[in-house]
């Protein structure tokens, strides 16, 4: 029996030491990374787990952001305390709209939760006393980080890094949550709806109270993950809650793979870089990246993810074969 | 035990069930059958809760559960396996039955702790009841048909039904899985005192099994009776068994 490796323990040191060794551009960039992949682990609790294709899910992330957004430049409240309102705030919402999108089946189902957004998304854009409609809210002050310059190592960082280095302890602690209810009895439950929902709701399972149980936990930490990248933007737009960024969170998420828990995170890597090195080089990157999305679906079906899987147990198989021989 | 009385259901105009009413006693193993279209799928999800009769009552246990939703009819006593095979194909058949009981026995609110170490004991030995440990690391979807079937029968008996309501459990099967299929389903309900309905279109496993019979034609209770009474039945001679 090989040992495990800890790859996640290893990924995560690695993007810890970004501000020491990386220019501010990867601190930058890795910010993102960090928020969005949140953003993806909480949508693959619908996607992969639970098998409900929302196409709406950028709401939550939106309402999220606003609800932080507004707490801390309006009210002046402490970040955590923000950060924790953009989480109960979208779930609140997911926990009314879920009520009715888990009465429809597939691609309803998936219909209805776009339909929701879009109603938030126009309400969002228009109600300029409170949301500033098409003009947004800029100017969302940085949490008050300057603590972190008392612990040794971490002094010359300035605010952008200090700002990342919090994006990635409560990234990680939301993702770990994430992971335990995923593997736990509860989620386990999900998996057998994903399954078949016929079956599961005869070896006893409510099947709606379920799904609507995912979409409320999911709704909630995509609200937290768009509270984060709010701030770390600057500013929030009704654009985060617009259909294209429900439908880039479900690329990420397939890219990556859905069948496996890091899958979206692998995702969201992929779909950052990609969109920060095209960007740079051509104007015309939304077709080169649209391309380059295609072939990697076609290639990977089961995401990078899965591919790496299939990868590796055939690398095993191949040793143990010879082994044998 | 099971008391089906005088259930109906009609779809946009086609009766597929009429009047028809059923007692099954503890412990008495029950078929139904009939000719294709006879309204025995129909029937079977009436009592299952997939289908709610338009007038009549279904009690089990004394206990109505006339339209009440499928999961609680489990909850209430009813294990049931489908005519297509039903799994979750995905996971392993261990955690198949896993997953089984921990729905059962209430554990989905459990949002903490690992699911995988939950119902360890009670998964094994039921799979070792039913032949299926020396597969448990298999994929569900991947088995033989007949292997499906065996572990559709562990879902059903994970959650510790009292009555257990088999629609077509050999169908599809070859002559000897069908053999050990029904040698199996014996032993379990002598084993765990259990209460069969089934339907079934194979006659050979009908008679030389159930205790008692009930024939459907075109939605109507034709017969009841044992084997004995029911193959002397002048009616279903006549529009039954006289097709083979």
């Amino acid at each position: 029996m090989s040992r495990r490796v800890p790859w996640t323990l290893i990924v995560l040191v690695l993007a810890l030491t970004i501000p020491w060794f990386g220019s501010r551009y990867y601190t930058f960039l890795s910010t993102q990374i960090a928020i969005l992949s949140l953003f993806a682990v909480s949508y693959n609790l619908l996607l992969g787990t639970t098998g409900l294709v929302s196409f709406g899910h950028a709401a939550y992330f939106g309402l999220g952001a606003y609800a932080t957004g507004l707490l801390m430049k309006e009210l002046q409240t402490p970040f955590l305390l923000a950060l924790l309102a953009g989480g109960l705030l979208p779930a609140a919402f997911a926990a009314l709209f879920g009520y009715f999108c888990v009465r429809l089946t597939k691609i309803y189902f998936s219909m209805l939760t776009l339909a929701f957004a879009q109603i938030v998304w126009a309400i969002c854009f228009q109600w300029n006393e409170v949301t500033g409609g098409d003009q947004g809210i800029s100017a969302i002050p940085y949490p008050e980080l300057g603590w972190m310059s008392a612990i040794p190592g971490l002094g010359g960082f300035g605010t952008g890094d200090r700002f990342y280095i919090a994006c990635l302890v409560l990234v990680i602690l939301g993702i770990w949550i994430l992971q335990r209810i995923t593997n736990s009895p509860f989620g386990r439950m999900l998996t057998t709806i994903r399954e078949n929902p016929e079956r599961a709701s005869f070896i006893g399972i409510d099947v709606r109270r379920y799904e609507l149980a995912a979409f409320v936990i999911s709704g909630g930490f995509a609200g937290m993950s768009g509270g984060l990248f709010g701030i770390f933007n600057r500013g929030v737009f009704a654009d985060f809650m617009f259909w294209p960024k429900s439908a880039e969170v479900l690329i990420m998420t397939i890219l990556g793979g859905m069948n496996h828990f890091w899958g979206p995170v692998v995702g969201t890597v992929l779909m950052v870089v990609l969109n920060q090195q095209i960007t740079s080089y051509t104007e015309y990157w939304p077709l080169v990246l649209g391309t380059i999305l295609l072939v990697l679906l076609f290639a990977f079906p089961g995401g990078l993810m899965g591919a790496l899987e299939a990868g590796t147990k055939r690398l095993r198989g191949q040793k143990t074969g010879g082994g044998d021989a | 035990m099971l008391d089906i009385d005088n259930v109906t259901k009609t779809f946009s105009g086609f009766t597929a069930v009429s009047g028809v009413s059923l007692t099954v006693d503890k412990q008495q193993i029950a078929a139904v059958i009939g000719p294709n279209g006879a309204g025995k799928s129909t029937f079977f999800n009436l009592i299952t809760g997939h289908l709610t009769p338009d007038t009549g009552a279904i009690r089990l246990n004394g206990r109505d559960i006339t339209g009440i939703a499928p999961h609680k009819i489990c909850g209430a006593g009813m294990g049931r396996s489908f005519q297509r095979t039903n799994i979750f194909p995905k996971l392993t058949v261990f955690e198949n039955v896993q997953a089984a009981y921990l729905a059962h026995r209430g554990k989905g609110g459990n949002f903490w702790s690992a699911a995988e170490r939950f119902y360890r004991a009670e998964t094994e030995a039921l799979l070792t009841s039913i032949g299926l440990w020396e597969q448990r690391e298999s994929i569900g979807g991947i088995m033989s048909y007949g292997a499906q079937k065996q572990l559709e029968l562990g879902l059903a008996l994970a959650s510790d039904p009292t009555l257990l309501l088999l629609d077509e459990p050999t169908a599809g099967m070859s002559a000897a899985e069908t053999h050990d299929a029904i040698r199996l389903l014996e032993r379990i309900a002598g084993e765990r005192e259990l209460t069969l309905l089934f339907t079934e279109h194979d006659m050979e496993v009908v008679f030389s099994i159930a205790q008692k019979i009930a024939v459907l034609h075109q939605g109507r209770k034709i017969a009841e009776g044992t084997p004995a009474e029911v193959r002397a039945d002048p009616e279903v001679r006549r529009i039954y068994l006289g097709h083979h």
